[in-house]
């Protein structure tokens, strides 16, 4: 058991940055909250599915509570009915919290642009990483999962995270 | 011309369809819709007309039937009390039109947010007017209703437990919200939701070309996208009397019902999902991301193929396909074979599905059900035997019956459906002709590339097809074919243009799930969520 290090080290005290550390834990075990509304949704069964396998990124907890997840993954279409759902729900999660826009549909409208289809969700929570494709191969998802990894990584956990940002629905 | 079967007045609507029901037998409502004539070349009497399509107790013959409505009054009697189907088509069709059926018990949106102003189907409503929506639909409104007329008293309604699926939820899969009136862990009462991915397919339909709409329809029904394609091409060929070859009909007929066992695939791991089942996933899965290296191997896509054209195909089959197909088929086979082994003879898989999300063969008719849910309830109704296109009536398979309408009817007919598919795929891939993929038709198909670079006839052949489409000969046409969840019918008006003038889906999940309150109440939660996940609702379909 264990991961080799413990023959170089023993029980010796390591020191690091509480920063390093934490971040180094975040990134390996995402709790991704899938808002998987259409065709994107059905790509993302085969990400978290035994080919292409999520669970190799520590992200293969998929929670469908806000309240127990820490990535958002848009997966599909949000129209303007489906637009203050999504914003409830995230700003439901706790902090911190990062976001995938998976699709062109949830990056910018993709080809539905009319009457009733939101043209990208950044219009109303903010976005860490976007992914073209309509729907994205599985590899892209996953690419962006190791993005989101390599973000999390940087920041300081006392930071807060997308402060700044205004919706169309906030007041 | 292209023309309805049937023109009506208004005021003998409704006795005309009643008697098209009871003397002629017309069981099944298909669909309902409306065409707004404001941009038509052609001058008709009325800004508005109704379009009826009805299909008979035999299922071979469908009528379609239209009424101008009054341009003053905008309203036709309800059918509410003929057809239960007609509840959720009339809210469309005023959703859409606002048109209003008279004595409809509860005529309001049903797509659009309760917010939105106007009609957006209107010709005389710009694609691009864009609505935001801040409030959420409290259906105070119904529920209370619907308590009241079955009986409950004010006192016990405010005793029961009232709870939302939806319209973001794991078991719900996609965005349907149903709301529940619970007492204990039983409904009482459901109402259901819809419109939260109405993404306005009949609207952007209306500034494409009949060519840039394939696209369009992969996204209805995503789990088997070619099936849809199919469906669509099928109409505006025969609309422009095309005849595609048969090495296109047979090749249609092995991508479709390949796509159709993914759809099942896809149905049935999620519903076993839902049962607590994970291991089945896993093993049914598999054979599906094989048919996904094929299927991109093949079209370029995985999900969104867009692979047939209007006269065609994109591409032929490449070398080695017949090789790589037949591993998926054995995968499929033997996934089937290890996911049944689970739960064939499994005492809880039996109680959960055994008499649970009852569908009655004379409700599912009612309700406008077709495909799978309509099987399990023991009706022989397949269009590929009943109508047969592409050749199907030389195939040697049995339409798949159940026997009781449950969730396990469904369940196991979808799993010997796909086996009838893979019999259908091999007996093509034998019989596989030879010759072109694509119709010689230069007014249809796009020329080849060293026309569109080499002469000048190629090139503005490509640019008349490109920018002003297929010319469509001017009148209106239903057709339809047997989809994953049942029949899919496009109703296309045409006013001789490279754009349809209007193309109306007849998906049969909306249906379905229009069907889905009624089938849940008096159960439990826990099994409202396995009839869910066994009727196949996909939220591109119904909401188009």
């Amino acid at each position: 058991m264990g991961l080799g290090v413990e023959s170089v080290f023993g029980d010796s005290v390591v020191t690091t940055k509480l920063d390093t550390a934490v971040n180094w834990a975040r990134s390996y075990s995402m709790w991704p909250m899938v808002f998987g509304t259409a065709c994107c949704g059905i790509e993302f069964m085969s990400v978290a599915a035994a080919k292409y396998d999520l669970s190799r990124f520590g992200a293969e907890v998929v929670r469908f509570s806000p309240r127990q997840a820490d990535l958002m993954i848009v997966a599909g279409t949000i129209s303007f009915k489906q637009a203050p759902v999504l914003k409830k729900i995230y700003d439901q999660m706790c902090e911190p919290k990062w976001v995938i826009s998976m699709g062109a549909c949830a990056c910018s409208g993709g080809f539905y642009d009319n009457y009733t289809t939101v043209q990208g969700i950044d219009e109303i929570i903010p976005v860490d990483e976007y992914i073209a494709g309509c729907p994205p191969r599985p590899e892209a998802v996953l690419d962006a999962i190791m993005r989101i990894q390599k973000k999390s990584e940087d920041e300081s956990i006392i930071k807060e995270r997308a402060k700044n940002f205004k919706g169309y629905l906030d007041a | 011309m292209l023309k309805p079967d049937m023109i009506v007045n208004p005021s003998e609507l409704k006795s005309t369809i009643k008697n098209l029901k009871d003397k002629e037998s017309f069981t099944l409502l298909l669909d309902i819709t409306a065409i707004d004539y404001l941009k038509f070349p052609v001058k008709q009497p009325t800004r508005f007309a109704l379009v009826y399509i009805l299909r008979d107790a035999s299922f071979k013959k469908s009528v379609t039937i239209k009424t101008y409505v009054d341009d003053a009054t905008l309203s036709v009697p309800s059918l509410t009390d003929i057809y239960f189907a007609a509840d959720w088509a009339e809210r469309e069709t005023f959703d859409q039109y606002g048109i209003k059926f008279e004595g409809h018990p509860n005529l309001k949106r049903v797509l659009n947010h309760h917010q939105f102003e106007g009609h957006p189907l209107r010709k005389d409503y710009n694609i691009t007017d864009r609505q935001i929506c801040t409030e959420t639909e409290g259906l105070m409104d119904e529920m209370p209703k619907l308590l009241t007329s079955k009986g409950y008293t004010q006192q016990e309604q405010d005793d029961m437990m009232y709870l939302n699926i939806g319209p973001s939820h794991p078991a719900s899969h996609g965005t349907i919200r149903n709301f529940l009136a619970l007492e204990g862990e039983t409904i009482k009462a459901c109402v259901t939701e819809i419109g939260y991915l109405h993404r306005g397919f009949e609207k952007s339909c209306e500034t494409h070309t009949y060519s840039q709409i394939i696209p369009y329809t992969d996204r209805l029904n995503y789990c088997s996208a070619i099936l849809n394609n199919i469906g669509y091409c099928k109409t505006i060929e025969e609309m422009l009397d095309i005849q595609i070859t048969d090495r296109a009909q047979f090749i249609r007929v092995i991508i479709g019902e390949l796509s159709r066992i993914i759809d099942h695939i896809v149905c049935n791991a999620a519903n076993m999902v839902d049962l607590g089942g994970l291991t089945n996933f896993w093993f049914i899965f598999s054979a599906r991301d094989k048919a996904y290296d094929l299927l991109s191997k093949l079209t370029g896509a995985r999900l969104t193929n867009s692979y047939t054209r209007v006269g065609g195909l994109e591409y032929d089959l490449y070398d080695g396909f017949a090789q790589d197909l037949e591993d998926v088929l054995k995968a499929v086979e033997q996934g089937t074979v290890d996911a049944l082994s689970l739960v064939e003879h499994n005492r809880i898989f039996h109680d959960r599905t055994q008499d649970v999300g009852v569908i009655t063969k004379e409700f599912a008719i009612s309700a406008g059900i077709t495909g799978v849910n309509l099987r399990a309830a023991g009706v022989n109704y397949d269009i590929r035997k009943t109508n047969p296109y592409y050749h199907y009536d030389s195939f040697d398979f049995d339409v798949v019956l159940g026997s009781h309408g449950d969730v396990y009817d469904r369940i196991m007919c979808k799993f010997e459906e796909m086996r009838q598919s893979i019999r259908i795929i091999r007996q093509a891939m034998k019989n596989l002709p030879d010759g072109e993929v694509n119709v010689y038709a230069p007014d249809v198909l796009l020329p080849a590339k060293k026309d569109v670079y080499g002469n000048i006839e190629g090139l503005m052949n490509q640019f008349k097809l490109t920018f002003e489409g297929i010319k469509v000969p001017q009148g209106e046409y239903y057709s339809a074919t047997e989809a994953g969840n049942g029949e899919l019918g496009f109703y296309v008006v045409s006013d001789g243009s490279g754009t349809p003038y209007k193309v109306k889906c007849r998906p049969p999940c909306f249906y379905a799930l229009g069907a889905y309150s009624k089938i849940v109440e008096g159960g439990m939660i826990a099994d409202a969520v396995v009839t869910m996940a066994s009727m196949n609702f996909i939220a591109g379909e119904f909401d188009r």
